[in-house]
C-alpha cells in the first residue's frame, strides 16, 4: 500500500495455516465498517491464492493488493482487504 | 372490366378487413403473452435472487485424518457466507463428541502413509504412537486442532447435525456433544438439505 494510513486494522495470522487465515480474515472483516481496510499478515504461502479466491467469491469485500515481504528471514504474505458494503 | 374491378374491390375489402382483424388479434395475443412471460420471468428472478451458495457434507469417519476435511471445508465455506450443514453419522459422530473429538486416532494398519510396516503397525499401542506423531506435526505446523475448527465452525453458523439413529446405535447421549450441535435428525433431513444444496459431499 502506498500509505500506511489507509489501513484501518491489522490482523496478524503469522504461523496459522489453512483454513485459519481466511476464516480469521472473514471474522475480522465482520467487525469493520464500509470503506475500512484490513491488513492481513500471514506466513502461509497458500494464503495468496486462498485470500484472493475468498475475496472474489464473497460479497462485500474487495482485495486491493497482495504483497510478499521479507522480514527477519521469513516471508510474509500481506493482503489488503477493503469492506465495500 | 368494371365488374371485375368492382369484384376485386369487393373481395379486397373484406380480405383487407380480415387481415387487419387478424393483425389486431395477433398483437393483442402477443401483448398478453409478453405480459404473461414477463410475470413468469419476474417470479423466476425472485426465486433465484437468493444466490447464497450452500453445501452439505456427510461425515462418516472418526479418525483424526478424516475429521479434518469436513471441518476445513465447512469453516472456509462459512467464511464465504455460504449456508453449511455437516451431517455426522456412524463414526463421524466422534467428531462432535466433546470428549472423543479430543482423542481422535489415526489407523496405522493398512495406511501406506505410515512410517511403519503393517506387521509393526498391528502391534498393540501403535495407533497411539502414530497418532502422537501426527499430533506433534499438527502442532508444529500450527494447523488448527479439531476442537478449534469445531468451535470456529459453530461460531460462524455452520449447522452441525448428529444423526439420531447412530447416536443410539453407538450408545451416545445427546449431552455428549458440543453445545450447538443439532440432534434428533435423520436421513430425510440430510436428503432434504442435499436436494437444495449446491455442493454435496460424502466423507
Amino acid at each position: 500500500m502506498s500509505t500506511e494510513t489507509d489501513v484501518t486494522e491489522t490482523l496478524d495470522v503469522k504461523g496459522a495455516s489453512c483454513p485459519m487465515p481466511v476464516v480469521k480474515t472473514k471474522q475480522a472483516v465482520d467487525d469493520l465498517a464500509e470503506g475500512d481496510v484490513l491488513e492481513v499478515v500471514a506466513t502461509d504461502s497458500g494464503s495468496m491464492s486462498d485470500i484472493d479466491g475468498w475475496a472474489s467469491g464473497t460479497d462485500g469485500v474487495e482485495l486491493l493488493e497482495q504483497e510478499e515481504r521479507e522480514d527477519g528471514g521469513e516471508t510474509l504474505y500481506v493482503h489488503y482487504v477493503q469492506v465495500t458494503e | 372490366m368494371s365488374t371485375d374491378a368492382d369484384e376485386t374491390a369487393e373481395s379486397d375489402g373484406p380480405a383487407a378487413a380480415d387481415a387487419a382483424d387478424a393483425a389486431d388479434v395477433d398483437v393483442a395475443e402477443l401483448r398478453a403473452r409478453v405480459d404473461e412471460l414477463e410475470e413468469q420471468l419476474a417470479a423466476v428472478e425472485a426465486d433465484t435472487a437468493d444466490d447464497t451458495n450452500s453445501m452439505v457434507i456427510i461425515a462418516t469417519k472418526g479418525t483424526l485424518d478424516m475429521a479434518y476435511p469436513p471441518l476445513i471445508l465447512a469453516s472456509t465455506a462459512a467464511a464465504f457466507g455460504w449456508d453449511v450443514t455437516l451431517f455426522h453419522t456412524f463414526w463421524g459422530l466422534d467428531i462432535l463428541h466433546e470428549d472423543k473429538s479430543k482423542n481422535l486416532q489415526l489407523s496405522s494398519v493398512g495406511n501406506p502413509n505410515m512410517p511403519v510396516p503393517n506387521a509393526v503397525a498391528s502391534l498393540p499401542g501403535m495407533d497411539r504412537v502414530t497418532t502422537k506423531m501426527m499430533e506433534k506435526k499438527i502442532a508444529d505446523n500450527e494447523t488448527a486442532t479439531i476442537e478449534e475448527l469445531i468451535d470456529t465452525s459453530l461460531d460462524m453458523g455452520v449447522e452441525m447435525q448428529a444423526c439420531q439413529m447412530t447416536i443410539e446405535l453407538m450408545d451416545y447421549d445427546e449431552d455428549d456433544f458440543y453445545d450447538g450441535v443439532t440432534t434428533g435428525v435423520g436421513a430425510a433431513t440430510a436428503l432434504e438439505r442435499m436436494a437444495d444444496a449446491d455442493i454435496q459431499l460424502l466423507v
